[in-house]
C-alpha cells in the first residue's frame, strides 16, 4: 500500500488516488512535427528507477498531483499539485 | 536401495547433447537399471565469441524463437542468453492459461494457431507439458455483456476457433460452486472455448530448451545482458557479465524489462512495465475442471493438478518493477473471487507473488524489427504471454530467418503506433495502466 502525502488532505492511503500515468512526457507545441506527437503519445522511458508521474486525488480534494516515486522500490520523494509542476522543464 | 548405491550422473559433454528420447519403455528400463543413463535436459553451454543470432531472454518465447529457429529455419548458430536460471522469470510465474478467444479478427487468428501448436506440442517436442483442455469458460452477468460476448464468439467461429454458449442449466452442472444467482452480479451463461485450457509452465520451458539444445543452440545461463554494441547503426554485439558475444541478429525476449534493454539501443518502446499478481490457495479435492473467468470484474481461476486454486486478476495499475504485489489488488482480486464462488471464502490463500508485465500502449504485444538493423524485440506482451509462446516463438523466428513478418504476426510491428494501427481489443487507448 502506497502512502501519497497530499499538500492538500495529508498523508492517504492510495486506494483514495487514481494513477494517471507518466508525468516526464510534456506535450509538444503546437505547430510541432507529427514524429513528436507520436512520441508524446505512445513513448515512454518507462525508468526502473525515480518516475515523475500524475495521481489524481479522486477520494479526497480532487486535485491532480505530480508524485516522483521509485519504480523499484516505491519510495515517493516528491509530491507537487499539478498546477505547481507546470513550469518544471519534463 | 541404499545410498552408496547411487551412481554419480555421467558428465554432459558438448557432444553429447542429445538426452534420447523420453517414452514409458525408456522409464522401465531406467528404472529397472539404476536410472543411471538420463543425462540433463539441455546442455549448459559458455558462450562463443560469435553466434548468427544471439536472442537476450531464456523465458518461453526466448527459448521457443531459439527451438523454431533450428527446427523450422535450420539456423542453428544460436545462443539464449539469461541473467538467471532457465524457467525462473516470467514462464514460471504465471496462472499457465491457454485459449484465444478473443475479438480482434487478427488476434483470434494469432492466438488460434498458438493453440494449434499448443495441440500438437508435446508429440513435436517428446516432453509432457501437461497440456490440458480442460475448457476455458467466460460468465456474463448483463444483456449487454451476452451481445458482446456473442459477437466474439461469432468472430471466433467465422475464423474456424470454437466456442459456445452455455445456459445456466448447464453452468449449474459444469461449474456448481458459481454463485449463479448473486444479487448483484447474476450470471445469465457463459461463453466455453472447450479447447481453452492450461499447460504446466515450467515444463513448456524444460521442453523448449531440451529441444533446442538437441538441436544444437547454445544455451547459457547467469549470463546478464549490460550493452548492446552497434556499429553504423546494425547491432554488432551484446555485452555480457559473461563477455561480449558478437551477433549478426540480436533477439530481446526479455518482457517485463524490454524498456530497459531497448534503451542499451537508444531506443523508446510504447511500453510501462506493471505489476500482476498470482494467487494459489492450499490444494482441495477437484472442484473445478474449467479455467473460469469472472464478467463483473477481473478475476480468473483454475484448479492444478495438485488441487490448489490458482488465480489472478487486474495489474496492481501503477509502473513498477518491483516483483511483488501490493495489498489493494489482493483484496479486489479476493473479493471477486468471493463473488462469484462464495465457497471459496473457507480456503487459505498459501502463496501469493507479483510478476513485471511489459504494458504495451495499446494491450497488444510487440514482434517487430527495430530502427537498429539488426536488432529485433519480441515484447509488450501484457499479462497474455505465456498462451502465445509457441506461435511467439514461430512467427519471431520466421522475421529472423526470413527478414520478413510473418503473415499472422505482421500486424504487432512497432510502426504500428506511428500509422494509427493499433490493435486495441478493448478500445481502451494509449493508457497501458488500464489495459
Amino acid at each position: 500500500m502506497l502512502r501519497i502525502e497530499c499538500p492538500w488532505c495529508g498523508v492517504r492511503d492510495e486506494i483514495e488516488f487514481r494513477y494517471r500515468g507518466d508525468a516526464g512526457a510534456p506535450r509538444p507545441a503546437g505547430d510541432a512535427p507529427a514524429a513528436e506527437f507520436i512520441a508524446h503519445v505512445y513513448e515512454r522511458s518507462n525508468p526502473r528507477d525515480w518516475h515523475a508521474e500524475w495521481w489524481l486525488h479522486v477520494a479526497g480534494c480532487r486535485r491532480l498531483l505530480r508524485v516522483e516515486r521509485h519504480t523499484l522500490t516505491h519510495a515517493i520523494r516528491s509530491v507537487v499539485d499539478a498546477t505547481d509542476a507546470r513550469e518544471e522543464p519534463g | 536401495m541404499n545410498s552408496a548405491a547411487i551412481p554419480s550422473r555421467p558428465p554432459a559433454t558438448r557432444e553429447r547433447r542429445s538426452t534420447g528420447r523420453y517414452s514409458w519403455l525408456r522409464l522401465l528400463r531406467e528404472g529397472l537399471g539404476g536410472q543411471l543413463g538420463w543425462s540433463p535436459a539441455w546442455h549448459k553451454s559458455a558462450p562463443r565469441p560469435h553466434y548468427r543470432v544471439v536472442i537476450v531472454g531464456g523465458g518461453g518465447h526466448g527459448l521457443a524463437t531459439a527451438y523454431y529457429l533450428a527446427r523450422e529455419f535450420g539456423i542453428r548458430d544460436v545462443a539464449v542468453v539469461e541473467r538467471g536460471p532457465i524457467g525462473l522469470g516470467n514462464v514460471g510465474r504465471n496462472t499457465t492459461i491457454v485459449r484465444s478467444n478473443y475479438f480482434r479478427p487478427e488476434n483470434i487468428r494469432f492466438y488460434d494457431y498458438s493453440l494449434r501448436l499448443w495441440e500438437r506440442l508435446e508429440h513435436e517436442l517428446n516432453f509432457n507439458a501437461m497440456v490440458s483442455q480442460r475448457g476455458t469458460l467466460n460468465l456474463f452477468h448483463t444483456e449487454a455483456q451476452r451481445d458482446l460476448f456473442t459477437r466474439r464468439a461469432n468472430q471466433m467461429q467465422l475464423l474456424g476457433a470454437d466456442a459456445e454458449p452455455l445456459d445456466r442449466e448447464a453452468l449449474r452442472e459444469l461449474v456448481p460452486l458459481v454463485d449463479l444467482d448473486n444479487g448483484r452480479f447474476p450470471v445469465l451463461g457463459g461463453f466455453l472455448q472447450r479447447r481453452g485450457g492450461t499447460v504446466r509452465h515450467d515444463a513448456v520451458a524444460w521442453g523448449y530448451a531440451r529441444a533446442a539444445s538437441a538441436l544444437g543452440v547454445d544455451i547459457i545461463e547467469h549470463c546478464e545482458v549490460t550493452g548492446i554494441r552497434r556499429n553504423d547503426g546494425r547491432v554488432s554485439a551484446v555485452e555480457t557479465t559473461r563477455g561480449t558475444i558478437a551477433a549478426d541478429t540480436i533477439c530481446l525476449a526479455v518482457a517485463g524489462h524490454s524498456s530497459q534493454l531497448a534503451a542499451m539501443a537508444d531506443l523508446r518502446l510504447p511500453i510501462e512495465t506493471h505489476v500482476l499478481q498470482a494467487f494459489v490457495t492450499e490444494a482441495i479435492k477437484p472442484v473445478l475442471d474449467v479455467v473460469l473467468t469472472y464478467g463483473a470484474g477481473h478475476f480468473y481461476v483454475s484448479q492444478s493438478d495438485r488441487g490448489g486454486l490458482v488465480y489472478g486478476g487486474g495489474i496492481d495499475g501503477y509502473n513498477s518493477y518491483a516483483q511483488r504485489g501490493t495489498l489493494p489488488m489482493a483484496e479486489e482480486v479476493a473479493a471477486a473471487a468471493l463473488t462469484v464462488m462464495p465457497a471459496l471464502a473457507r480456503l487459505k490463500v498459501v502463496r501469493q507473488w507479483g510478476g513485471v508485465m511489459d504494458m504495451s500502449m495499446d494491450g497488444s504485444p510487440i514482434i517487430s524489427a527495430t530502427p537498429v538493423r539488426g536488432l529485433v524485440l519480441n515484447g509488450g506482451w501484457c499479462y497474455g504471454g505465456f498462451k502465445a509462446i509457441p506461435a511467439g516463438g514461430m512467427t519471431t523466428a520466421h522475421l529472423i530467418a526470413t527478414g520478413t513478418p510473418h503473415p499472422l504476426a505482421a500486424h504487432l510491428s512497432l510502426e504500428r503506433f506511428a500509422t494509427g494501427r493499433t490493435i486495441d481489443e478493448r478500445g481502451l487507448g494509449p493508457f497501458p495502466y488500464a489495459h
